[in-house]
């Protein structure tokens, strides 16, 4: 059937909603309420939440109901998203998996790993942490030397190397890896995309402190770490495609939904109606950054129904993911810059008794250029991949 | 929720697309830019097409279709930076002649408007539009315009004018794209040109701003779209230091920061389009994102444009020049970047 343009939610995608907005007003902790989710009592807080929200099914919405989730389409996610943020609800301290991981084992995994590691990953009785950069391979990802040697004798791999910028690594129960299996093999082929118990013998995890302090992130190191067969996501050598799966989803759709930032511009826009009673003519001149913020916020909400229609019509993401992740995270950036412009010289306050929601938020968002794929590689990949530009 | 074009409105665009091709290449706009005219051959393909007469109504002769529609279709001229006055009849004329025609709920609907409609629709109409916030600016597409619909406030009430051509003098003026066609018209307001006036007028001219920054907006992408396109294919043709420069990063980066404010101001553009069309209420909230996205990233893609083809692309025989122009024109018209950033954040500040 030929479909005309909508916008409108459907009255179930409403009443969803309103079921998800009463559960929430119910359950969620009040906004900034529980410590950060890099502490050790922050994780555990957070953990706790999640098993809570895992318990009434709101956790994986979109997944099927045998591993947790309601079965719900992706603009139903969408709408939850919207909700989780407006009630400001807590980060997901289980974002690696739930919305990195897992995407790539429902097509990549077997049934036995999906019945293992999908409901556990849900109720954040299990964090991830992602394994793949190392010292001398960051933008250069098929340039990882961390090796797992065969071992037919014990029926698995034995790993060794180093691993660094794991998120959540100082305090996460498992890895998910990408090591080289066949050290004779051209970059890109001979890896392999391995699932790691942290407490497995021989790894050994070394917390790094972050811009802010905390440890976010964590160096990790491999001595001979054995990995059973029925660990390794896809196929032996095709490591590089399925962790191209994961990377799509951490671009793409599911890592960063719009409404983070359609509430991060609202509250940007109230930030300012404040500042402009106190301070008219220094807010005045945060006036064009303000309103480009919040049009940057409502264009990725519209870009991303856009992407989500096609992929519910049966198309895919492919290099726009790329574009998605370089307009997301200077979207953050551009949010909380324009917040600090208003607050001037009260911007620089933090510490303990202080909350700064807006300089923490700033920390958090100057990481996204980086992470996930720095934006210079992002913008390599638009130009080679939707422009036809050659490879230098 | 379904944010995608139909599969009719999709083919009706290639169609499109397939003709303007044919028909609009750079030796026809050159031929444009030494002899603008508003009714060529190209205009009479576009009305049979039925381009020209989309959005007016069925009763008149027309599609009777809405800016949805409308907007692939207009991308693709900007794509070919169409020379006539697509946007000015179609885009802005038309849909506010179809409101005063639907507005005669208590007689018959003004001869002269149902007159107008009917001849956009036949292709023997091309009109220019003014814009009720700038009213001594010169109005595009007026020299040579058979119809003018013009907005006047007379103490403080505003009227709607309509004059065919002949029925006041216009005096050209240059634009840097002559295809714009620019005209002052010297008219006064009277009773024979009274369309109609008070809140109904205040209503259309308000939608009619919108639908101009929408529509406008549209001819914007396709304008970044093409000047993207000519800049991707003479990067990987263009040699130096013994490779395509399209090869070094540091041009890569420039081509893939004008695609991606393009990809982003595409949906915002269709989205307002059908916001404007719902008569949704946040439809000119839309219409100013759509308008500030869309001239940041035609003014993006020129400005890289420009950069990657060099010297040459400062020519007058690299056909580039034609697409910048048109750019730059239209990123000011109906309320530039700036001027829609700030009409939005009044509004959202209204909202609180």
């Amino acid at each position: 059937m030929d479909r005309p343009m909508d916008l409108h939610y459907s009255d179930a995608q409403e009443a969803f909603r309103a079921e998800a907005r009463a559960w929430l007003a119910g359950h969620a902790p009040a906004p900034r309420s529980l410590p950060s989710l890099d502490t050790a009592d922050g994780f555990e807080a957070h953990r706790a939440w999640e098993a809570e929200m895992y318990a009434d099914r709101w956790s994986v919405v979109s997944w099927p109901e045998a591993f947790g989730g309601r079965g719900v389409g992706i603009i139903e996610w969408l709408v939850f998203e919207e909700e989780y943020w407006r009630a400001q609800a807590p980060l997901r301290v289980s974002q690696n998996g739930v919305f990195l991981l897992a995407p790539t084992m429902f097509e990549f995994g077997t049934d036995a790993q999906k019945a293992r590691f999908l409901p556990p990953m849900a109720s954040a009785a299990e964090i991830w942490c992602q394994g793949w950069s190392e010292p001398d391979a960051g933008s250069d990802l098929a340039g990882i030397r961390s090796r797992a040697r065969r071992s037919d004798a014990e029926g698995g791999w034995v790993l060794s190397g180093q691993k660094t910028w794991a998120s959540r690594g100082a305090f996460a129960e498992w890895c998910f890896g990408l090591f080289r299996t066949d050290p004779e093999a051209e970059r890109h082929r001979g890896l392999t995309y391995f699932l790691i118990d942290m407490a497995t013998p021989g790894v050994t995890v070394r917390p790094i402190p972050q811009i802010d302090g905390e440890t976010g992130f964590a160096e990790l190191f491999f001595e001979d770490v054995f990995v059973a067969d029925d660990l390794v996501l896809g196929q032996v050598g095709h490591g590089w495609n399925v962790a191209m799966a994961t990377a799509g989803s951490e671009r793409g759709l599911s890592l960063r939904s719009p409404a983070r930032y359609s509430r991060a511009a609202d509250r940007l826009v109230d930030l300012y109606a404040d500042r402009l009673a106190v301070d008219p003519a220094r807010a005045a001149r945060s006036a064009d950054a303000v309103a480009r913020a919040w049009m940057d916020a409502e264009a990725y909400r519209l870009n991303t129904l856009w992407t989500a229609t096609r992929v519910l019509d049966g198309g895919s993401v492919g290099p726009e993911a790329s574009a998605n992740k370089i307009h997301w995270s200077e979207t953050d950036l551009a949010i909380h810059r324009a917040a600090l412009d208003l607050l001037g010289p009260e911007a620089e306050l933090h510490g303990d008794g202080v909350d700064a929601p807006w300089l923490d938020g700033y920390l958090f968002a100057l990481a996204g250029p980086i992470y996930a794929g720095t934006n210079e590689i992002q913008r390599n990949v638009v130009a080679e991949r939707m422009l036809g530009l050659p490879r230098g | 929720m379904h944010f995608a074009f139909s599969d009719q409105q999709l083919e009706f665009r290639d169609a499109v697309r397939q003709v303007l091709a044919k028909e609009c290449t750079t030796d026809d706009l050159r031929a444009a830019v030494d002899a603008p005219s508003a009714r060529t051959p190209r205009w009479a393909t576009l009305a049979e097409l039925g381009v020209v007469g989309l959005t007016v109504p069925e009763a008149h002769g027309g599609f009777g279709l809405g800016l949805v529609d409308l907007v692939a279709l207009v991308e693709e001229a900007g794509r070919v930076a169409l020379p006539e006055p697509l946007v000015e009849t179609t885009g802005l004329a038309a849909p506010l002649l179809a409101e005063l025609a639907a507005d005669g709920s208590d007689g018959e609907a003004d001869p002269r408007v149902t007159g107008w409609l009917g001849g956009i629709a036949k292709g023997g109409v091309a009109a220019a539009v003014g814009d009720a916030g700038r009213p001594t600016a010169p109005i595009a597409g007026a020299d040579g315009a058979d119809l003018l619909l013009l907005v006047t406030d007379v103490s403080g009430r505003l009227e709607l004018h309509g004059l065919d051509a002949g029925a006041c003098p216009v005096t050209p003026v240059a634009s840097l794209d002559p295809t714009r066609r620019l005209g002052a018209p010297a008219w006064e307001p009277s009773p024979a040109t009274l369309l109609a006036y008070g809140p109904r007028v205040d209503a259309m001219v308000d939608r009619t701003a919108d639908r101009a920054a929408v529509v406008v907006g549209a001819e914007l992408l396709g304008l970044a779209d093409a000047m993207i396109t000519m800049t991707a294919s003479y990067a990987r043709d263009r040699q130096q230091f013994g490779k395509p420069i399209g090869s070094f990063q540091a041009v890569k980066h420039l081509v893939a920061g004008a695609q991606v404010l393009l990809e982003f101001a595409r949906p915002v553009v269709y989205g307002a389009a059908w916001a404007l069309d719902e008569r949704a209420p946040d439809a000119t909230r839309a219409a100013s994102v759509a308008k500030a996205y869309a001239s940041e990233a035609a003014l993006e893609a020129a400005r890289v444009a420009l950069q990657v083809h060099g010297a040459i692309g400062y020519t007058w025989e690299c056909d580039l020049h034609l697409f910048l122009k048109r750019s730059w024109a239209l990123a000011e018209s109906w309320g530039s970047a700036g001027d829609h950033r700030a009409r939005l954040l009044s509004s959202l500040l209204d909202g609180r």
